[in-house]
Order: structure tokens, then sequence, then C-alpha cells
């Protein structure tokens, strides 16, 4: 059917109310985003659908990831009038005791928490029961408490298969509105007034971006979504995507509508088949209700969403090397003016951003600029989803008011370090961020505030970093990333980037020189300075964030040929402490190149060969004694 | 090679955003790889320089010029999964499947295939599984949280045997 009035938004809606809180029965979802997948979310929700064969008092579907990426898999058991219990690190063989004691499941130890309400912010508040005794509410855990759920308003509730549960939810609402009761410059107003902010990373509000495009005459124009979330370490546009794909849709398509586009187009990195598929899904679905195509909801208006996939090009992420990407071409950025906004697709006016942006853009029409900019601080209105990842207890998706200070996010949210380690850094940005100190943890997070330490913002990836970490090494990886993803175009990019590595590498074989770091300095200035595009621009960065902040480490590593993290292969050896080796014989088995020797059951005769030994690692992590220890020049985890 | 597959493919694609990347990303699906024929065939068919497509297709990581191995390991190395030993998952693999760090492809990939054609094994820039770091992916299937232990157990699954 097609949706044209209101009253056809409401039948929608009340159908996809019964499957999202069914009357007479249970419904369980398993989270099935990819990270609940990968450790083992498809497995339970095959078990269940075996379990469930003959069980027509419980129905069983999908849902996206809620963000509590540590205890995944997760499933979501909603009992009519009391609301949803959260189950954790739950396994096929735990599948059983779930569905037969739905009565008293309040008892069972693996459930994390219960939703009795949700905001979906696009409708009203829903009650999904009254509540279960003693068990904690979803907003109690430390993990949650400091969040703020806008773009993860839907993720890990709904079916993210499902259009009718999107729409149930207040899903289409604000397409609605836009479409029959504001024009095109009303859109901007509120977009600008929002203050909202592009999540690629630049921060370029979003509003001008739009006013640009709309001010642009011709007889074509495109939108695009920029879903090539390349940066290392950060995979929130992957759950947006995945976990509410319709919110990414219902956004465009408000967008199409305020500058004027004819066609969106989604350019998507390969690396994301399940995003993808539930994409086209949603486009699909959308199709059907009329809500892409021609004379959307009857207002005249047409415009249509195809998708283009990308081949793994992380200079792609770059707005006019993904335009050449989805021409066809290699992706190599050109110099910026024109603009997109001015020449893009095929020449033609066009706007980008990024998947977060899009879906912001819902809610702001919905409830209003004003109203968002009651999140988040002055200059970085709303919400930023953060992947909060690396070396913290609790890793996840953690969506945060702009302005909260980082070590809410890493010790609050992320529990602080994982066994028993200090966190001694944050990066951020991926590779243009940089590594954050923890003397600086008490800044709030905004745009301006990681620039003043020099990071970024970026797409919100979050990794922490601890003792075991070596930040040279840390600044090798991120400049191998960027050798390796630079285009080749321009020369700063290019050379100055592999000399840097090739110092870097040198000083973390023990080869380093004390005039590296004056070298490293000057050319991190350079490629910075003369680059052609926002990759070479911003590629040094983890390198001067490093040596600003642990030169400490750089000089150990040149002077002294040491790896106080004991991190960097050529400058740490591994050793038997033969005085807890029990001769067991594992890790010489174990051993790749055969480097250990001694007789079994005689923990004093067992030995490595320095000249043989790789130093894998293999011995360490098979030893179940400890007497496996790792050492650089008088430094030892033993 | 398989022409009318292949021109089934490009008429799939009428769109012309995305297209050329699409036709390159569904071959691949079929042969794992791009044979020569098919580049030299859609070259043909959409009056495109053969040059233009072998520069596509070496320019992004994604495509692969040579054969590959029945199964494709691939080792994330997002910073999360650097950060949690990466490297080493890799190292070990490498160990385990015999295959020399030397043998890199005529197109500077970093794709090693083992002898007898059962493996290859490559690296993925990030698969957006952080939380689940280290993570490797083989053919289809994603593994979280893995470690050096039990690398051994997840190859004989896809009939790996220890030599």
């Amino acid at each position: 059917m097609r949706i044209n009035t209101l009253e056809d938004l409401k039948y929608i809606r009340e159908t996809g109310l019964k499957k999202l809180k069914p009357k007479q029965k249970v419904r369980i979802s398993v989270g099935m985003a990819t990270c609940g997948i990968s450790v083992g979310g498809d497995a339970v929700f095959e078990e269940l659908k075996e379990k469930l064969k003959n069980r027509e008092d419980i129905i069983l579907t999908k849902t996206g990831c809620i963000g509590f990426c540590h205890v995944e898999p997760l499933v979501n058991v909603y009992i009519p009038g009391k609301g949803i219990l959260i189950y954790h690190h739950v396994q096929p063989k735990d599948v059983e005791k779930i569905i037969n004691n739905l009565d008293k499941a309040e008892q069972l130890d693996n459930v994390v928490c219960q939703i009795d309400k949700w905001d979906h912010i696009t409708s009203d508040e829903i009650i999904y029961g009254e509540g279960f005794t003693n068990i904690p509410c979803w907003n109690e855990l430390k993990f949650f408490k400091p969040q703020r759920k806008l773009v993860m308003r839907n993720s890990g509730i709904i079916n993210p298969e499902d259009i009718d549960e999107y729409i149930a939810v207040g899903g289409y609402s604000a397409l609605f509105k836009a479409l029959k009761e504001m024009t095109p410059d009303e859109i901007i107003y509120e977009v600008k007034g929002s203050g909202l902010r592009g999540r690629g990373g630049a921060g370029f509000p979003t509003g001008i971006k739009w006013e640009l495009a709309k001010k642009e005459k011709s007889d074509i124009k495109y939108l695009i979504c920029n879903a090539d979330e390349g940066d290392p370490g950060a995979y929130m546009n992957r759950n947006e995507m995945e976990s509410d794909p319709h919110s990414v849709i219902e956004g465009m398509i408000i967008g199409g509508y305020a500058i004027g586009a004819q066609k969106g187009i989604i350019y998507i990195r390969a690396e994301y088949p399940l995003a993808l598929y539930r994409l086209q899904k949603a486009i699909d679905g959308a199709r059907h209700y009329g809500l892409l195509g021609k004379n959307i909801l009857g207002s005249g208006f047409d415009f249509d969403i195809t998708i283009s996939k990308g081949a793994g090009a992380f200079v792609c992420g770059e707005e006019t090397a993904l335009i050449a990407s989805i021409e066809g071409d290699i992706g190599r950025p050109r110099p910026r003016p024109p603009f997109p906004a001015q020449k893009g697709l095929w020449g033609k006016p066009t706007n980008i951003n990024n998947v977060e942006t899009w879906t912001n853009i819902p809610l702001i029409v919905k409830k209003g600029g004003d109203w968002f900019r009651g999140f988040g601080n002055e200059k970085s209105p709303g919400t930023k989803v953060f992947s909060l990842v690396g070396k913290v207890e609790n890793v996840g998706l953690a969506e945060v008011e702009l302005g909260t200070p980082i070590k809410t996010v890493v010790y609050n949210i992320g529990g602080g370090a994982s066994s028993g380690k200090k966190v001694k850094a944050v990066q951020t940005g991926g590779p243009s961020g940089g590594c954050i100190p923890t003397k600086f943890f008490d800044l709030p997070i905004d745009y301006e505030n990681l620039a003043s330490v020099g990071s970024i913002m970026g797409s919100g990836g979050m990794v922490a970093m601890d003792e075991n970490t070596c930040m040279v090494d840390t600044a090798k990886f991120f400049l191998d990333f960027t050798v390796d993803e630079s285009c080749g175009k321009c020369v700063p990019c290019r050379e100055g980037l592999k000399h840097m590595l090739f110092i870097l590498e040198n000083i973390t074989k023990g080869n380093g020189k004390e005039e590296d770091i004056g070298t490293l300095e000057e050319l991190s200035e350079t490629v910075k300075t003369t680059s052609l595009c926002g990759l070479g621009q911003t590629a040094p960065n983890p390198v001067i964030t490093t040596l600003k902040y642990f030169k400490d480490e750089y000089i150990e590593h040149i002077n002294n040929k040491r790896c106080p993290a004991l991190v960097c292969t050529a400058l740490i050896e591994f050793e038997i402490d033969q005085k807890k080796c029990t001769g067991c014989s594992v890790c010489a088995k174990r051993c790749p190149t055969k480097a250990i020797e001694g007789i079994l059951g005689k923990g004093e005769t067992f030995k490595i060969d320095q000249n043989k030994c790789i130093k894998c690692g293999t011995c360490l992590e098979v030893c179940k004694f400890d007497a496996v220890i790792k050492t650089s020049k008088g430094v030892s985890n033993g | 090679m398989n022409k009318e597959q292949i021109e089934d493919i490009i008429r799939k694609y009428d769109n012309h955003e995305g297209r050329i990347l699409g036709i390159l990303e569904d071959i691949q699906e079929i042969y794992k790889y791009l044979p020569k024929e098919s580049l030299e065939f859609v070259s043909e068919k959409l009056d495109i320089p053969l040059s233009k497509l072998y520069s596509i297709a070496t320019f992004y990581s994604f495509f692969n010029l040579k054969p590959v191995g029945e199964h494709i390991i691939t080792v994330c190395m997002g910073t999360a999964c650097h950060v949690r030993g990466a490297k080493d998952i890799l190292n070990n693999l490498m160990e385990l499947l015999k295959i020399d760090v030397n043998e890199t492809t005529e197109d500077g990939k970093f794709f090693l295939t083992t002898e007898d054609k059962h493996f290859s094994l490559n690296t993925a820039r990030c698969f957006g599984c952080c939380s689940m770091a280290p993570v490797i992916r083989v053919d289809d299937k994603i593994y979280g949280y893995v470690t050096i232990k039990e690398l051994p157990k997840i190859l004989k699954t896809y009939g790996w045997k220890s030599k």
C-alpha cells in the first residue's frame, strides 16, 4: 500500500506496534548486528528458531545492537505487561533455560537489565510494561547512565528489517511533517538553528552546507550519504545502518526535499555486507509504502535512493574522492573549489553528509532546532556516538551529549582499563586524529576542544590505550596505514609520509638517532601544510601528538634501545622463568620455530634459543604458569 | 569464463552511479578474483580502456588479480585490533599456514596463498567489529576475541592439518 495521509501512517503504526508490543505473546529478539553475530548471536537465533517451532505463544525476531557490545550476544525478552528483559552473554545452551522460565525470568542469573519504558523521541514515550522487581533498569547501569540516546533511539529495540516497527516508534512522521507542513527553507532554517555539525569528522555546519546546495540552480542535484566508514577503530556508522537503517533513509529524503535533489546515493564500504543488506531492504520497504519514488506521500516530490559500493580505499571517505569512486574512477581527490555543492557528481550540485548526520535530521525536523540545542554545548549541540574500544573494560558504543568530559566516557561508561592496568591515553579521530594523554581527561568533548590538544573529533572512534601500548608503535601503526592508503597524487603525502614511516620503523627497530625527532617534527609540519586533501593534511597528527605528549617513550627507544611497553619486537626478548616453569612443554610444542627446548617435567631445563625466536608471543600465551616473561633492557612483565 | 554470466551482471547495473565497481565486485564474487579475460570482456562491452580497469583493480584493495585459495582468512588490522595484538595473530597464522612473509603479490597487495591453494591470507584495515578485537574473518564468518591459542582450532574447521 502507499502512505498518503496521516490516517495511512497511523494504520501502519498500529500494525507495527502490534509486532513490537504484542498483546498476548512473548517477543524474543536477538541482537544481530555484526558485532552480536560475530560472538555467536546467529547460533543463538538458530537455536531459538528450532526450539520455538511449535510455540505459538512466542514471537522470534531480530534486533540491532543497543551498544553494550562487551556483554554480547544479547537477547531481549518482552513479556506483555511486564516489559523487556535483556539477557547477556547468551549461548545456544542457555536457550532452553530462557524459554522454559519465562514466568520466573527475573530469577535467572544472566539478566543484565530491563526496559520498562523507552523514549524513541519521534513518538511519545513507549511503555513496554510495569517493570520487574529486583532487576535494574537499563539506565541505572554504569555503562548507560551517562549516555543520552538520540541517534541510537531505536537501536537494539526495534527489528531493523521491518519498516512497520520503525513507523511504530514514530518513524517517517518527521518526513510527513516536512513534506506536508514545511517549505524547504523552513527545514533549512531548523537545521541551521539546531547547530548540527557534520558527524563525519570535520564538523562543518550541516544547515549551511544545505543552504549552499539549495542555492545552486541545476536541472538535477544529488545527495550522498557517506557510509565509507574507514577510520580503523570506529564502527558507529555500521551500527546505525544495521540497527536503524530507516533513520538514515528518512533523513536523506528530508534532505533531498530541502535542497531540491532528486537522487540520493549511499556510498557504503564493501566491508559492511550486513549494513548494505539492511539498507537495501529499508529502501525496498520505503518504496513499497511510497516513501521513495514518485510523488512521495502524495506531495508531488520525487526522490529515490540507490546504493553504491566502495571497494576498500580509505581515501574515498574524502568527498571529492568519493564522488570519483561513484563515477567509476579510482578514488583520487581533486582540489576544492569548486566544492561539491557547486560541481559534484557528474558535475552537478551535490550535497554529502555522513550517516550519523542523516540520522539526526528526522529528530530536528520533528522536535525543532531549539529542542536539539538543548543537548550538547553552545558550539557543538547534540550528541555523538563514540565507538569506545581498545583497552577498556566495557567496550561498546557510547552516545553522549557533546561537552561530556573524556573521563566520563573512559572511566564511567568504559569502566577504566581492563585487567587492572592503567589507561594512559585515548586516541580519537582515527589516522587523522591524535593521542590524548590522561592529563586532558577533564576536557569536555567537542570539536574545538579536541582540536586544541592536537586531535580531532573524527567520526567517533575512541581507542583507549594502556601501559602495554607503545606510543611509538602506535604512531608507526597509523603512518603505515596512511602510507598504504595515500592515493599517491600529491608529493608531500606520498613521499613525506613514507619517509616519516621509515624513520619510525628505524626507531622501533632500535636504529633511531637523536636527530630523528627533529626530522619527524619538521616533516610533520610540511606534510600537514602542503598536502592536497584532508588525508595528508591530518596524517601527521598521530606522530605530532605522541611526540608532544609521550616524547619520553621515543627517547627510550632511541637512546636506550628499550620499549617500555614491551611491544616493539626488535627490542624485546622472551625468556623462561625456570623457577616457575613446570616443564609441561606446551610452549615447546606450540613454538612455530622450535626455539624452545627442555626435558619434559624438568622446568629448570627449559630455555628459549634467541637466535631461533621470532618473538611471536605464542609461548607467552599458551603458558598456564606465567613462566614466560617478556623483557626489554631491564623492563619486564614478570 | 562464462560470458553470459558477466553479461547478466552488466545488465543488472542500469544505474550509472557505482556501476563499474559494482560490476567488478560481482565478478569477483563468482571467481573470488578478477580473471584477465573477464576484464577484457567488460572493457569491450562497456567501451572502457582495459588500462583503466586495471588501474581500478589495483587501486582498490578489495580486488584480486590472482586466483586465491579455497578459504580466505582476513586478519583485521584496525586500531582496536592492533592494540589487542592483531600483529601476533597475523604472524602466528603465517607460521601455521607456512606462508612466507616475503611472498607479496605482483600488484603489491598483501595476499598470500598456501601452496596447496587451500588457504589465502590477507589483511583488512577494519571490519568495524572493534568491540570484539582482535577479529579475523574466514570466508564470510567473523570470529571475535581471537587468541593465538585457539587459532589451530579455527583452522581445523576449514580442513587445516598441522604439519
